[in-house]
Formats: C-alpha cells, structure tokens, sequence
C-alpha cells in the first residue's frame, strides 16, 4: 500500500482517523468544513493553474508545483494542525528528494489568515520520516481501529458524528 | 442545508445552464411557467408524478450526487435513480458480509433491532396511554413479548416474535385514533385509511433509510432481521423498524387526531383504498416536517434532526461491523 501524504497528516492529527480513512471509511463528503477548505483551494489562487503544475509521484500528489523555482506550495485554511501540515509538506519534499529532485522547498500558504510558512527538509526529518512511515505500517495493520482521541479539535473533526454516537 | 424535493406535479425536469428547471405540463400537454431549483439545496427527490426526463438531467443529478425516488400510482416504491456508490470500502463489505453468515453475530444485531423497534413502539403507547388512552393491557402484552427476544436462536423465530409486537401494537390504533377504523393489518392493497397511511409511511421511512445508508459505506443489501433479498435493499427494512414507530406512527396520528386528513382525502374502490394527492401532500408536509425536528443528541451533545438520526443509526452500526463499538438501537430517551 502506497503512503499518501494523507496519511503523513492524519498520522500527526489521529490515528484513529489515519485508520479509519485508510479503510475507505470516509466522511469528508458530509463536512462542511471540508468542503470550505475544498473551496478556499479551488479560489484562493487563481492565477495560478498557469504556472504551476499538478505533480503525482510514487502515490503522491502534490497539488501546486513550482518545477522552475522548485517549490511546493500547499493551501491550507487554517493553521490548528500546524504540525500535520508542517509532516505533510516534509513528506512531499522526502519524495522529490527520493525522485531525484534534491533542494526543493516548501511553503504553507493560509489565505485566510493573510499568511506564510516555509518549509525544509532536515537531516532530522529525514530520520523522522523513516520511523513515520514504519509507525504508519503498522498501524494500518492492525486489525482494531484505534482509540478516541477525546481532543477538543474532535468537535469540528467530519468523523465527530461517527467516533462520538452512541445510543 | 440540503432537503429532499416532493415533485407530485407531471412536468419536465431538465438540466438549465447548472441547474434544474421544472416545467409544469397539464393534462392537453399545454406547458405552464417553469421554475428553477437550484441544485446545491437538493439532497434527493422524490416523484410522485408523471416526470419527463433526459439523460443530461440524470447526468448532472448523478454528478450532484442526487438520488430520485420513484412511486407509481399507488403509491408503491418501484425503484430509484441512484449517482454511482462513491462510498466504497472492501473492509466494511467484508465484515459486514461476516457478520450475516456467522448465525451469532447475526442474531446479536437481528435482535437489536426488534428490541430497538418494540421499545419505541411502547413508548409510542405509553404516551397515549398518560392521555386518556386505555392501552395499559396491549402495553403489558407487548412487553411479554420483548422479554422473549433475547432467548431466540434462529431469525425466523425473531421473526415470530417481530410479528406478534407489531399485531399488538396495531391493535392499539383503534384505540389512539379517533375518527378512523382499523380494524386489522391489511396490504397489497391496503382495505381501509389507516391501513393506508401505514403502508405510504412505511415506503417513506424505508426510502429515508435507504437514501441515509447510500451517504455510508454500508452495502444496503446485506441486512441482518429481514433476509437478504427480501427486496433490494433489506438493509433499509432493518433500519426502518426503529425508526417506523419514531417517525411514521406519530406522523399517522397527528394528520389523524389533529384532522388534517379528512375521509375525503381518500378513495376506495375495488383496488382497495389509496390516498388522493391532496392526502399525500398532507402527509408528506407532516413526514418531512417530523424528518427536519431536532433534538439535543446525549452522547453528541448538540441538536440533530430525525432525519440525521437515520444516519447516526448507519454509523453505529458501522461501528458494530468493524468491531469498535457494540450497537445499541436507538430507543427514543424522552
């Protein structure tokens, strides 16, 4: 099985959602705060689509690349999983780098909050996501879904209705 | 917010630019002022009506994840336009097909859900009985019955039992509706009103169930009390008997007691009796008005209507199929 840099971001979120999402069992069609992020993506840049390129590598998809200036930019909508989306970008740049495309950066753009964040790759990252990726492995082998994760960020999380119901 | 649309007039749906255009046509096939309706407020439709259609429209319904539901004259559901399943995953349809075949696990959830159906079946008759309602008897009959379920081992026996609650329980709507006699359960077709009333609100609520099941990864044919193949999709027959109570029952009494279907909203012919179309927009005004209620959810701690409980009812048992989380049926808590 290919690991998305889906499953870099939920891997840092909750690993419940990694592996509920990884079984197919999605709920990002009834959120509304997907489909604003999904919008914030389609309009945020519109001059974009010109420049830049659409990249799939290995099961990675990165969605705004920059091959001349060789930068990934990533949309995001708000900075609350800052760290999911600082794993994420590292990720996309761990592939280029395993493609053969050494020195690319990143950066995060939030449009709505009117703000920036550059992102490179480590040596360090580079040894975290060796054990990200075997960590990730195994735990979409495991046969048990895992725990709750009971965080206040559960609350505006597409998967709430389903973690949280009960009777 | 999404909502279902109710089209009882013959005319023609067709797509408009990206949207939808219905154009009333009349009986001499003279056409009257089209309207639109946009088609991000559509979750699905249901037709009634003579409905003229091409295959651009089921295109862009598709597209827009719409379902439309068909109904013919007597109101029978006779099939639907499904968008294609969006929704799958090959774990859930495994365990969901393990859970049909191992006889246990099946008739852990077989049970759960006459449980679920009789407990709210008796909380329909015990509010009636605080009103002046003498169903203390019926009551105490069906509660003899639900103490049974749990000592069954084969469906078919469940079934037995499934069959006794519901005949009890009929037997109470002479009691609680006035105006109106019962008498006895009649079907295809059904002899009388309130036989009437039953079997469109039944075919409303196993549609709602079957449309909230498509929104899940569920396989709606695989089902556990009803055997699969029952119809197409068994899966929303098992859903439907917790929720039939909750929300086709109370919808029959209300339009009943409060008198907002008349004797005159009916026709009974040989064919038995159906409702008219000045009946049928009544009741479902009162269904879709039950749908969109909202109560605050215990365990979610917010307010969610009917209509969504449907779906909470697809996630646990989600739940239950991969081994999160036992199922507990929904028994109305208020």
């Amino acid at each position: 099985m290919h690991i998305t840099a889906t499953h870099i971001n939920l891997y840092h979120v909750c690993h419940r959602e990694l592996w509920l999402h990884a079984h197919e069992i999605r709920m990002e069609n009834t959120s509304d705060t997907v489909s604003e992020g999904k919008l914030i993506h389609e309009t945020a840049y519109p001059q974009r689509a010109e420049r830049y390129r659409e990249v799939v590598l290995g099961g990675v998809k990165i969605d705004f690349y920059d091959p001349k200036a060789k930068v990934v930019h990533e949309i995001k909508k708000s900075d609350k999983v800052e760290a999911a989306h600082l794993a994420q970008v590292k990720y996309y740049l761990y592939v280029l780098e395993q493609n053969g495309i050494a020195g690319a950066t990143g950066i995060i753009e939030y449009p709505t909050l009117r703000k920036t964040e550059t992102v490179e790759l480590t040596p360090a990252d580079r040894a975290a996501i060796v054990i990200w990726l075997g960590e990730i492995s195994r735990l979409l082998a495991q046969a048990q879904c895992p725990p709750l994760l009971n965080k206040p960020i559960c609350k505006q999380c597409s998967y709430f209705d389903f973690c949280y119901v009960e009777e | 917010m999404k909502k279902s649309y109710y089209l009882f007039n013959p005319g023609r749906l067709s797509r408009k630019d990206n949207t939808l255009q219905f154009t009333p046509v009349d009986e001499q096939g003279k056409e009257g002022p089209c309207r639109y309706i946009p088609v991000e407020t559509v979750s699905d439709l249901y037709v009634f009506g003579n409905l003229d259609a091409n295959s651009a429209m089921y295109n862009f319904l598709g597209k827009n994840g719409i379902s439309a539901h068909f109904f013919d004259y007597y109101e029978h559901y006779t099939g639907s336009f499904f968008a294609k399943d969006y929704l799958l995953a090959g774990k859930m349809q495994v365990e969901q097909t393990r859970h049909y075949t191992l006889r246990n696990k099946r008739m852990v959830l077989a049970q759960k859900f006459v449980e679920g159906a009789a407990f709210n079946m008796l909380k329909n008759l015990r509010y009636y009985n605080n009103r002046e309602k003498d169903l203390a008897q019926i009551i105490s009959q069906i509660e003899g019955y639900a103490t049974q379920i749990s000592a069954t081992s084969e469906v078919a026996e469940l079934m037995g039992i499934e069959g006794n609650i519901r005949q009890t329980y009929y037997a109470a709507f002479d009691t609680i509706v006035s105006g109106f006699t019962m008498v006895n359960r009649s079907k295809r077709p059904p002899l009388n009103e309130v036989n009437v009333l039953i079997s469109f609100g039944n075919m409303m609520c196993y549609s709602v169930c079957m449309d909230m099941i498509y929104h899940t990864q569920l396989n709606p044919t695989i089902s556990f009390l009803h055997e699969p193949g029952t119809r197409r999709y068994s899966l929303a027959l098992d859903l439907a008997e917790i929720f039939k109570p909750v929300l086709v029952d109370r919808t029959i009494f209300r339009v009943l007691n409060k008198k907002e279907i008349q004797p005159n909203d009916f026709m009974t012919d040989i064919n038995g009796c159906v409702l008219k179309e000045s009946g049928k927009k009544v009741f479902v005004k009162a269904f879709e008005e039950r749908l969109k209620e909202t109560i605050k959810h215990r365990t979610l701690s917010k307010s969610v209507s009917y209509k969504h409980l449907v779906k909470l009812e697809c996630y646990k048992l989600s739940k239950h199929i991969l081994n999160i989380e036992e199922y507990k049926p929904f028994k109305i808590w208020w």
